[in-house]
């Protein structure tokens, strides 16, 4: 059943997306960087470990999920260090991801041609 | 030189006539699939990743990386920009449109060199995801701290 909520949920945040650029002027790139924001803020008020329990992946895979990785991984570091942990929290948090984009992005540079 | 008013409506009228109507429907449509479908993958890594016993958080770090490999994977073939032309943000939403982003411009831009080519144009996209990312969580994490407030979990 997870995957049925995964999936519905996940679909419903891209729809939003979506109408966000079909709706406004805002391009895809203004509308990734929203939904960033958007994820860091509904963390902040603490919306979205509800919908991740609910929704899993559906909530962790869209970047409405990277927001709330970066809040979470603040809030874990606050409590470690304090104050100082607003400056490694995000960061660390979202390591994998960032790094690993890079990685997979320098072997395809490396092995790949672009087509067209 | 400046249109007079009636010009400039009649151009705008010109102008809507010929631009092919946005279709919100198929496009919320497709979105939803395909975004759908894309964390409907993850959902089975994360399942997987859990049942070896690995913690929510470390599952769904994995999880993430999965997806992103997927999107490399997927652009590196050329087949990522037809998911996105096809879904719009079904495709871009998704940690794999992220990976997109930035795997479509390293293999774009070598030809550029590796620093000035990859290095510089990698983040193109990502970049200002990261930064604003990076504000809004350290501003969320702030009021957090002025305000004394009780962290969750």
């Amino acid at each position: 059943m997870a995957f049925v909520w995964a999936f519905l949920a996940g679909g419903a945040l891209c729809v939003l997306a979506q109408l966000v650029v079909d709706l406004t002027p805002l391009t895809p790139a203004h509308t990734m960087v929203l939904f960033v924001v958007l994820g860091a803020v509904a963390a902040g008020l603490g919306l979205y470990d509800p919908l991740l329990k609910a929704a899993g992946a559906g909530a962790s895979v869209p970047l409405t999920g990277f927001g709330n990785v970066l809040v979470q991984g603040i809030f874990k570091d606050i409590g470690r260090y304090g104050v100082q942990g607003l400056m490694t929290g995000g960061l660390t948090a979202s390591a994998a991801g960032i790094t690993m984009a890079v990685v997979f992005a320098a072997i395809a540079a490396l092995a790949f041609r672009p087509k067209g | 030189m400046r249109a007079d008013p009636t010009q400039q409506a009649a151009y705008g009228r010109l102008l809507k006539k010929h631009t092919p109507a946005v279709p919100v429907v198929r496009n919320a449509l497709m979105a939803f699939i395909v975004g759908g479908s894309i964390c409907a993958v993850g959902q089975i890594f994360m399942n997987l990743f859990m049942r070896h016993g690995l913690s929510p958080e470390r599952a769904g770090t994995l999880t993430a990386v999965t997806v992103v490999f997927i999107g490399a994977v997927l652009t590196a073939l050329g087949l990522y920009d037809e998911i996105v032309r096809v879904a719009g943000m079904g495709g871009s939403l998704p940690i794999s449109g992220f990976s997109n982003a930035v795997v479509s411009p390293a293999m774009e831009f070598r030809r550029e060199g590796w620093v000035l080519g990859v290095g510089a144009r990698i983040f193109g996209i990502a970049g200002p995801v990261i930064t604003f990312g990076l504000l809004t969580s350290m501003l969320v994490g702030a009021v957090y701290v002025l305000f004394r407030l009780p962290l969750p979990k």
